[in-house]
């Protein structure tokens, strides 16, 4: 579905995406984790065509994206820090993008609107609204036009633990619909039921990307969580073990 | 000696009675004007019937009174002056002179009066002469109800539409110039009137005006002319009612004034000209209750003025009121209204409390720079005025209304 | 195109400073118009606010607004739409907003009590520098990526178009009074939009100084007929060429 091949990306000093490939399709989730400035936001907007990177390819449905914008009708984004007009009613948000979209009335998931109840609130101004409620405004703009791909930055991040609960059962539905999701975090407990493929990102470098099944076999663990922190530790005891022998070589 | 006397008077009574019409037309036992002039004794009427007449230069030298019906054509056919005159009591009425001889070195006129007394040229049309009428050496000439149309193209080959010189106790009344090279002109003529004339569209001055003195002009209006109204190097004019309108361009006036004293310059509306009025070398003029509206600038005074009062007048909507030259400033500006005044009146008298100086540090600049013009209204003009006028160092000190009117003078 | 500026400019019209410019403009006309004697003092007023206020306000509200639409903007990225028509349609969303407020603050006290030439060149003018200090903003907007930076460029560019530029060209003038400069003098207030809008005005308000020996230049020029194309023609370039500038930089941008 989306094909990642060798991109490079180079804010002034500071090398945020460092050859990256990747290849993800339908059906999976993917969590893409990493420390913060690890470079996962950075390439989700390679992806989304928000970022241009330095050099490096992105495909779509093996469609160079370089530079085109037709292909974004498949995605739904949800940002991590939803900020909208401040007279804008969330009534006539949810309208501008429909009109934008142009998807027929009947084709829209309004599941996640009536399930976090934004109907009633169609008439408020978006700067009235709490950092939750626009967040979970966001959700329901991502599936709103019901995406063959859905990329969701830190999701749950500002979200009260019922609205989260009810996002994690919409990430579900859409994964047995065959989809692809692709969600960045820096926690990872809430997320390890969903997850099908783990990709790590530090300094801008991919460190592993791994389905969650081999994962847990080469690790033994069964958290992702602690599956993941094992696997740094062992390279890390690599490092650690290829250092020393490089000293004493020198020696 | 009585009987003398009764016998002159008899001639006279004799003559009025004895007075003939004689009449030319195509239908008339006269066919040309020329036979009749011939045939008219003193005091005889001659009554032409409309038509077209190309008989030449016409020439009167006795009293008479040519009388045209339905504007016979007199057509010069740009060979001659269509009608000469001199002597005395001729009046001319009701014809229609056209294309009289031009010539860029002659003065030729359509109607020639020279050495006449007492000549009326009344109600006629004058069209496409050299020059309308050209009277010289005369006295007592009336010059009324005429509508003179010129076809000027250039000042050197133009001639004027009414052109006096060295004549006195001429009225000027009810005409209407236009396309000439100078609307109306005079030139050492004395005691004499020019009321209610239009002057409009002419090359050069809609009136030209010099050596002349103890004239009046009053409710003409001098519209569009090349270069306005010039009037000078005389004393005791009065200059009253009059519009000067639309006289634009670069020295172009409402009215220029040049080495006048002792005259008057009252009631008269100045709108829309580049300069309202220019004044060099005034002395003791006084200028009163005019309108000054929308010109550049509503007057450009010299440093070689002095003595002249310019008060009680409305200045408004003009990009500049008051413009000079130096810095010594000797005549009165006071009482005047200024719609550029930002004063108060506190105790109610109806004069501003602080002192107006009508003139702005920018009009100063563009005096020497002209080209600045086009930085007009720009803020950075606006802050420098502002700061001028708050502690003035370029613009005259003197030249100051210490008693502005607050609101307009009902005129 | 109008799918999202039509609501970015029912955003806008929310904006208490859109509400309060807008009643700023209408108070301040009316009073203007409504002084008992002639209304130069007004016109000349009105002027000052024409060239320096509307400016003013259009560079600065443009640039705070750009900023402050900056993650609106990523959304819009997100969505299939390209990146020249979000950036205009933010731009003309903006644009309509502050003309609203012009026609509505200004346009309706000059439609009262003015409705001459002299009154439609302000309108003219007006609109045309809302335009081209919106496109401006819109440069500096997408050019600097912080925010007290591009609001203290956008200022910095009002400034300079509204004070020192004059200041150099009243110093050319000066300085080389001796040579020939209407030409020239032409030909530098072309090069400032807000010159240009205000000689356009002086046209209509000032004909009779203008007919003067230089100003006849200028008038004979810019009254001409080629001289109003000329005049729109620059007008629109100054529209045209920063807005340009911005959607080639915003294509580029990485947000």
């Amino acid at each position: 579905m989306i094909r990642i091949e060798h991109i490079q990306k180079r804010f002034k000093k500071l090398q945020v995406l460092n050859d990256i490939s990747a290849e993800f399709e339908r059906g999976q989730v993917i969590s893409l984790i990493g420390p913060n400035g690890s470079g996962k936001t950075t390439l989700i907007k390679s992806i989304l065509g928000m970022v241009k990177p330095d050099s490096g390819k992105i495909f779509f449905r093996n469609a160079y994206i370089n530079g085109s914008f037709a292909y974004r009708q498949h995605i739904g984004y949800m940002p991590q820090i939803g900020r909208y007009p401040d007279h804008m009613k969330m009534g006539q948000l949810f309208d501008m993008l429909k009109n934008i979209r142009g998807v027929p009335e009947e084709q829209l998931d309004n599941e996640l609107i009536r399930q976090f109840d934004l109907f009633t609130m169609f008439e408020k101004p978006m700067r009235t609204l709490s950092g939750g409620t626009r967040q979970k405004v966001s959700a329901a703009l991502a599936f709103l036009f019901n995406p063959e791909v859905l990329i969701l930055d830190e999701p749950t991040a500002g979200l009260d633990p019922l609205s989260s609960e009810i996002l994690k059962e919409k990430i579900l539905k859409e994964k047995q619909k065959h989809k692809l999701i692709l969600i960045t975090s820096h926690i990872l407990s809430d997320l390890d039921e969903l997850t099908t493929h783990v990709m790590y990102l530090q300094e801008g470098n991919l460190q592993f990307f791994k389905e969650i099944g081999n994962l847990r076999e080469e690790t033994g663990e069964q958290k992702l969580g602690k599956a993941i922190a094992s696997i740094l530790k062992s390279e890390k005891e690599v490092q650690t073990v290829i250092r020393d022998l490089l000293s004493a070589v020198k020696k | 000696m009585t009987r003398f006397y009764l016998l002159i008077l008899s001639l006279v009574i004799t003559s009025r009675v004895l007075s003939n019409t004689i009449r030319v037309g195509s239908n008339e036992k006269l066919k040309t004007i020329k036979q009749a002039l011939l045939l008219a004794k003193s005091g005889d009427t001659v009554l032409v019937q409309y038509g077209i007449y190309r008989e030449g230069s016409l020439t009167i030298t006795k009293p008479l009174t040519l009388l045209g019906i339905g504007f016979p054509v007199l057509d010069g056919e740009n060979k001659v002056e269509n009608l000469v005159i001199s002597g005395k009591d001729v009046t001319i009425r009701g014809f229609q002179f056209r294309d009289s001889r031009h010539s860029s070195s002659n003065d030729y006129a359509a109607i020639d009066i020279i050495d006449a007394t007492n000549i009326r040229i009344d109600n006629n049309k004058i069209i496409n002469a050299h020059f309308g009428i050209h009277i010289a050496n005369s006295t007592y000439c009336t010059v009324s109800n005429n509508f003179i149309k010129g076809q000027a193209v250039s000042e050197q080959s133009a001639g004027n539409g009414i052109h006096i010189w060295k004549s006195d106790h001429a009225t000027i009344e009810n005409n209407h110039i236009q396309g000439h090279r100078d609307g109306i002109y005079f030139e050492f003529v004395t005691q004499s009137v020019i009321r209610k004339n239009t002057s409009e569209n002419n090359i050069r001055y809609g009136l030209h005006f010099m050596f002349s003195h103890q004239d009046q002009y009053i409710g003409n209006i001098f519209r569009n002319n090349g270069t306005g109204v010039a009037v000078m190097y005389t004393r005791n004019v009065t200059m009253t009612g009059n519009h000067f309108e639309k006289n634009w361009g670069n020295s172009s006036y409402g009215i220029l004034l040049k080495d006048i004293t002792d005259s008057d310059l009252s009631g008269n509306q100045f709108t829309n000209n580049t300069i309202g009025i220019f004044m060099e070398g005034g002395n003791r003029i006084k200028v009163e209750k005019n309108i000054f509206k929308n010109n550049g600038w509503a007057m450009k005074i010299q440093a070689n003025c002095s003595d002249n009062f310019i008060n009680y007048n409305n200045f408004s909507n003009n990009t500049f009121d008051i413009s000079t030259n130096g810095t010594m400033v000797l005549s009165d500006f006071s009482r005047n209204y200024w719609d550029k005044y930002e004063g108060y009146d506190i105790n109610k008298d109806g004069f501003g409390d602080v002192p107006y100086h009508p003139v702005s540090l920018y009009a100063m600049v563009i005096e020497q720079n002209p080209s600045s013009v086009i930085l007009l209204h720009s803020f950075m003009v606006t802050l420098l005025d502002k700061a001028e006028k708050a502690m003035p160092v370029l613009t005259p000190e003197n030249l100051v209304d210490k008693q502005p009117l607050m609101k307009p003078i009902q005129l | 195109m109008f799918k999202v500026s039509r609501y970015v400019f029912y955003d806008i019209i929310k904006n208490k400073i859109i509400l309060g410019y807008t009643l700023f403009l209408f108070v301040v006309s009316m009073s203007m118009f409504r002084m008992e004697d002639s209304n130069k003092k007004a016109i000349l007023s009105l002027l000052t606010i024409i060239l320096i206020v509307i400016p003013l306000v259009s560079v600065v509200f443009s640039t705070i607004h750009y900023y402050n639409s900056y993650e609106f903007i990523e959304l819009l990225l997100s969505q299939p739409l390209s990146r020249t028509r979000i950036l205009l349609s933010e731009y003309a969303g903006v644009c309509i907003s502050l003309l609203s407020s012009f026609f509505i603050g200004l346009g309706i006290p000059v439609m009262l009590y003015a409705f001459n030439p002299t009154g439609l060149s302000f309108l003219f003018t007006g609109s045309a520098l809302t335009m081209v200090f919106t496109s401006l903003a819109f440069w500096v907007s997408v050019k600097a990526r912080d925010k007290a930076r591009g609001i203290g460029t956008a200022l910095l560019l009002w400034f300079y178009f509204a004070l020192i530029y004059d200041g150099l060209v009243l110093l050319i003038l000066f300085s080389f009074s001796d040579y020939p400069l209407e030409k020239i003098t032409l030909l530098l207030s072309a090069l400032n939009p807000l010159d240009l809008g205000r000689i356009f005005i002086m046209l209509k308000m000032d004909v009779s100084a203008l007919m003067g020996y230089t100003g006849a230049l200028y008038k004979d020029f810019f009254g001409s007929m080629s001289g109003m194309l000329f005049t729109s023609g620059i007008m629109i370039i100054w529209i045209i060429l920063p807005l340009w500038l911005s959607v080639r930089k915003f294509k580029r941008k990485d947000l």
